[in-house]
Formats: C-alpha cells, sequence, structure tokens
C-alpha cells in the first residue's frame, strides 16, 4: 500500500519534471510560440494555486471561494518587498525573488491565520460564502492602500495620503512599473515545492486526521482529533502556497491591480481542482496546465470559455454524482477485482 | 440631518431591493438546504428580458414586468430539474459547486445573447421624484415603488405561507422532508413552486434594481446576489421577516458607509457585517437555534 502511494507520487513529480524537460528543449529549438513562451510563468502559479485549493476542498472538505483573495495578499506584499529590495540597492535578482516569494508566502499564511479563525468555525455553505466575503474585503482594502519607498524607507498610507517617494502601489490604480522577476525556473521549483509539501501532508499523520474530519467530523472528534487545529492547518497551508503563487504571478507583469484576483479567479482555479478530481493533486496539476494552455491554442472558442467551463462544471458534478453510474461503476470495479481474483488464482 | 435623511431613504430603498432577493434565497434555503447561486443571475435575466420588452417590442412597463416574471419563473423551474434535482442525496459541496456552475452558464449565456456593452435600462416607474422641505429632500419615485412592492410582496408571502395548502406544505417540507412526503405532500412539486415563486421575486428585483441603477450588463445580478444572501443570512436564514429586516438594514449600511465613510470600503463594510454575524449570532436576527445531532 505504500509502495503503490510512493510510485504515484513519484509519477505526479515524473509528469512535472518531464513537462518542464520539454518546455525547455522546446524553447532552445525555437518550437515555441511567443505566447505560449509567456504563459508559461502563470501556468505554474495556476499550477500551484490549483493544488493548494484542492488541499482545502479535496483534502479537507470545505469549500473555500476566496483563493484569489490570498493570491492578491501574496502578490502585492511580494511586490512591495522586491521592489523595496530593489530600491535599498540590493543588486542580486535570484535573492530579491527569493525574498519576495517567502514573504507573500508568510503575509498570504499570516491572512489565512486571521480569516481561518473566524471561517473555521462554520462549515458547509456558510464557510464557502464568508470565504468569499473575506476575498471580497481583501480586494477592497487592497484598492485603498497606498505604498512608496523613499530613501530606502518604506511610506505606507490608507485611502488617498500623500506619500514621499516613488509609488509602489497606488490604491486602485495597483502596483505599476514592477521589475519582472519571475523566471519560468523558479515557477518550475515553485511546483515541485509546492507538490512535496501537498503530497507529504496528505500521506502523513496530519494528513490523515485532515481527511478524517472531513469523511466525520464528529466520529473524528470521539477519537481524540482537534478537529480545529486540523482543519486550520489545511487552509493555512493552503493559503500560504496560494501567496506563493500570487507573489511569482504578481512579479510576472510590470503592473497589476487588485481588481484582476476578482471572485471570477477564485471560480477559474475552483474550476481546475473539479475537472481535475477533487482530491486528485495530479488531476489539479494537468487540469490547471491543460486549461491555461487550451484557450491559447484554440483561439475560435475565446468566447466560448467561460460558457464550456461553467458547463463542464455542471456536467461533472451530475455525472459524478448519478447513483446509477455509481453502482454501475462500482460493480465494473467488483467484476474486475473477481477476473483479478481468479487470475491470481489460477497463477 | 437633511442629506442624512435623503441617505437613509436611499439605503432603505436598496434595502429593499435586498429583501425581495433575499425572499427568494431564503425561501429556497428553508426547502431545498441549498444556496442557489444562480439567483442573483436571475434577476440580471429578469431585467435583460423586460428591457427587450420595452425597447426591441414595444411593450408597456408593467406587461414587460410580468413577461419577465413568466419567463424567470419558467427558468427557475427548469434550472432546478436540470441541475439540482438530480443532486438531492449529493454532498453540499457538490451542490453548491453545480449552483455556482449555473450562476456562471447564466451569465456567459447573457453575454453571448445580448453582448458585454451595458445597456441603459429605462425606468419603468412613471411618476418623478416627490419633493420635501422645499426640495432639499427628494423621493425618487423608483424609490416609493420599491418599498411598496416591498411591503407588499412580504405580506402576500406570509400569508402565503401560513395560510394555504400550498405554504403549509412548504414548511412541513423544510421542517422534515421525509416526514412531509410520508403524509402525502408532494415534495418534488413543493420544492418546484419554491424555485418558481423565488425566482418570479428575482425579476421583479431585477427590474426594480435597474430602474434605480439603470446600468445593466450580464454581470448586474452577481453582486446584489452575493449581498441579498448576505442579507438572509443576517436576518436569518429561513425565516421570511428576517429576510425582510435583513435587507432592509444592509442596504441602510452600505449607503450610509459609502456616504460617510469611503466609497470604495462599502462593500467590504456590507461583507464585515456579515462575518459579524455569523460568529455572534450564526442564525442570523431572526432564526432559529438547530441543535446538531449526532
Amino acid at each position: 500500500m505504500k509502495n503503490k502511494k510512493l510510485i504515484n507520487n513519484l509519477i505526479t513529480y515524473g509528469i512535472v519534471i518531464l513537462a518542464f524537460v520539454l518546455c525547455k528543449v522546446a524553447i532552445a529549438n525555437g518550437d515555441m510560440t511567443r505566447s505560449l513562451k509567456g504563459q508559461l510563468i502563470p501556468i505554474c502559479c495556476w499550477i500551484v494555486m490549483a493544488v493548494s485549493l484542492n488541499l482545502v476542498v479535496g483534502i479537507s472538505g470545505e469549500l473555500s471561494l476566496g483563493h484569489a483573495g490570498f493570491m492578491s495578499v501574496g502578490a502585492f506584499t511580494g511586490i512591495i518587498a522586491s521592489q523595496w529590495m530593489l530600491a535599498s540597492g540590493v543588486e542580486d535578482k535570484m535573492v530579491c525573488l527569493i525574498v519576495a516569494l517567502v514573504v507573500g508566502g508568510v503575509f498570504a499564511a499570516l491572512a489565512g491565520i486571521i480569516i481561518g479563525i473566524p471561517v473555521l468555525r462554520l462549515s458547509g455553505d456558510y464557510l464557502a460564502i464568508v470565504t468569499l466575503a473575506f476575498g471580497e474585503i481583501i480586494r477592497n482594502v487592497l484598492n485603498c492602500v497606498y505604498v512608496s519607498v523613499d530613501a530606502g524607507a518604506l511610506h505606507v498610507g490608507f485611502l488617498n495620503p500623500s506619500l514621499p517617494g516613488k509609488l509602489i502601489l497606488n490604491g486602485p490604480n495597483g502596483a505599476t512599473g514592477v521589475t519582472k522577476l519571475a523566471t519560468f525556473e523558479a515557477g518550475f521549483v515553485l511546483v515541485l515545492i509546492t507538490l512535496f509539501i501537498v503530497l507529504n501532508l496528505i500521506n502523513s499523520r496530519s494528513g490523515r486526521a485532515i481527511m478524517a474530519v472531513r469523511d466525520n467530523r464528529i466520529a473524528a472528534e470521539s477519537s481524540g482529533i482537534n478537529v480545529t487545529k486540523y482543519r486550520m492547518m489545511a487552509f493555512v497551508i493552503s493559503a500560504g502556497l496560494a501567496g506563493l503563487a500570487g507573489a511569482l504571478y504578481g512579479l510576472n507583469f510590470s503592473s497589476i491591480v487588485a481588481g484582476k484576483f476578482k471572485f471570477d479567479q477564485s471560480i477559474l482555479v475552483l474550476v481546475f481542482v473539479v475537472l481535475g478530481g477533487i482530491g486528485s493533486i495530479r488531476g489539479s496539476v494537468i487540469a490547471a496546465a491543460a486549461l491555461t494552455v487550451l484557450p491559447e491554442l484554440l483561439r475560435g472558442i475565446g468566447d466560448y470559455r467561460m460558457l464550456i467551463y461553467a458547463v463542464v462544471l455542471i456536467a461533472v458534478m451530475l455525472i459524478t454524482n448519478n447513483a446509477k453510474l455509481k453502482t454501475w461503476l462500482d460493480s465494473l470495479k467488483k467484476a474486475n477485482k473477481k477476473t483479478d481474483g481468479k487470475a491470481g488464482a489460477q497463477a | 440631518m437633511l442629506s442624512f435623511m435623503s441617505s437613509l431613504i436611499q439605503g432603505i430603498s436598496l434595502g429593499s431591493v435586498y429583501a425581495i432577493i433575499a425572499l427568494g434565497y431564503t425561501m429556497v434555503y428553508g426547502i431545498a438546504k441549498m444556496l442557489n447561486f444562480a439567483h442573483g443571475d436571475v434577476i440580471m435575466v429578469g431585467a435583460y428580458v423586460s428591457f427587450c420588452a420595452t425597447q426591441y417590442w414595444g411593450m408597456p412597463p408593467l406587461v414587460s414586468v410580468v413577461i419577465s416574471m413568466l419567463v424567470c419563473t419558467m427558468l427557475g423551474v427548469i434550472i432546478e430539474r436540470l441541475a439540482y434535482k438530480p443532486l438531492r442525496q449529493a454532498t453540499s459541496l457538490a451542490v453548491l459547486i453545480t449552483a455556482i456552475g449555473m450562476s456562471y452558464l447564466l451569465q456567459n449565456l447573457a453575454l453571448l445573447i445580448w453582448g458585454a456593452n451595458p445597456k441603459v435600462f429605462t425606468s419603468i416607474v412613471p411618476f418623478g421624484a416627490l419633493k420635501l422641505f422645499d426640495g432639499q429632500l427628494m423621493i425618487t419615485g423608483e424609490t416609493m415603488v420599491t418599498m411598496v412592492c416591498c411591503i407588499i410582496i412580504m405580506v402576500a408571502l406570509t400569508v402565503f405561507t401560513g395560510k394555504t395548502k400550498m405554504g403549509k406544505a412548504m414548511r412541513a417540507v423544510s421542517e422534515d422532508k421525509g416526514a412531509a412526503q410520508l403524509m402525502g405532500i408532494n415534495v418534488n412539486l413543493t420544492i418546484s413552486i419554491t424555485f418558481a415563486i423565488g425566482s418570479a421575486l428575482a425579476a421583479i428585483a431585477g427590474v426594480l434594481l435597474c430602474s434605480a441603477y439603470p446600468t445593466l450588463m450580464p454581470t448586474t445580478g452577481a453582486m446584489p446576489g452575493i449581498k441579498a444572501f448576505t442579507a438572509a443570512v443576517f436576518g436569518g436564514i429561513g425565516s421570511i421577516p428576517g429576510a425582510m429586516l435583513g435587507g432592509i438594514l444592509l442596504g441602510i449600511i452600505e449607503i450610509l458607509g459609502k456616504t460617510y465613510i469611503s466609497t470604495e470600503l462599502g462593500d467590504a463594510l456590507v461583507f464585515a457585517v456579515l462575518i459579524v454575524v455569523l460568529l455572534v449570532k450564526p442564525t442570523g436576527l431572526l432564526g432559529k437555534k438547530v441543535h446538531e445531532k449526532v
């Protein structure tokens, strides 16, 4: 059993590494179009987002609709950190990027703790709507924050202040004049780190506790599992990873506004998770990559993209919850097992 | 003082629209125990239908409202039959994701049919504003119509759920689906009718909302929908007077917040109220306390 899981995880890592190598080869040979090349870093970000949301939706069993909010926290804190360092005379771009990612991840995780404490007292539909509300609050508040750098000092203001020096964050106009630091390699490493964290968490004692809480909260509680602690753990780790993705995403553009991380983005990530299979990490990786690339390849369907997503979302839910189909699949599995057993006996 | 009064009236007017939408949410949640995310988009469809009826087919405003109510009623029932009915036994996560998918489906269909450009909705209210105190305090015709509609709808719904056979069946189903079925109540029909009523109310709300705020886009319904759900939770989900009270209070909070605190933070304030309410009194202002059974 343990071996099977290990092999399964290795396949997931293998797919990611193989995809990275193939992309690198394609770039070296000049086989990749410009628009596709521009998508590489966002793809990495969306993969990390999908995997981290899957941790909450699939493993912890809570529907979070505010994931883009954590991404925006990571993006803006990451941008502030990196631009501050650049303005203070740090030359090494690699160091700046790493610090920006760490800062983005830490702040998003902090936001996760602050939001998680009230949110995780709820469950089900209420939890979903409150995470949505928090996502909107984060966006609204970020629209009012002004940050500037003046002679190495950071100035922060709220609601239209006049700040000295160069503005990094300009309220509703967002971050402008950002020095792009994100690289495809960094994105690849980030995806690997995310997979490592999430896959190890799932197969650990804590991961099993989280899944026990998902499957039956009361039974888990009576078996001595600290429900709040484990739900919080999944929520905060997920928020932190979303922050990392956000920081990388923010540093991939020269300007970015908080309006970019709307409710739609949270839904988009949810589509990745649902389509890849709720609870399946490898599925999330593949779905996120495929659904980010597909619209680029199929230009014609641009207008119908969200429509198709919506139909797919409903169809997947209806099909996976169809009782007749489920019993049919189960009987198929049983029949398979029977023939397996017979084959084993004969051998 | 007068400027405060005029903000207050504006808030009550917006709140009345929220209240009408929230009634749809609260009834559906009470009976089907599901959060109908697509409700906000039914509002948008209602507004578009009314817009088309008056602008393209030259119908009088009142007829256009009736048509949009009919279309939305059918839409609501069809959505319930196609997407939600097969998921009666499924987990709440599955139902919620389906509802979100439905919401996106409606938005994107509207985008394809009517385009992304905002349409300017002409108010259906034929009379102008009421001016008090030498014109310092204005109450627009839309405000008065909205408030009157809101009160009529609430009284009608209270009577309907309290006195009629179908209303009693609704309350029975919301109390215990299984027991209601054993008493000979047609559960599926009751749920369909709930969706029909909720969607018809959404159509009215859509027309009233767009009469007061005349930009009509495919995403018009999304935000008011979410806020109305907030209102329903605020008042206590499943309770009709609660939805009313929650809606009006939320409208007042939003407008006063926008006027006196910050325009940008108005929405954040509304959602902050939701969070505080859910933490302090999770069942809302007028909600009943339900104990968790093992």
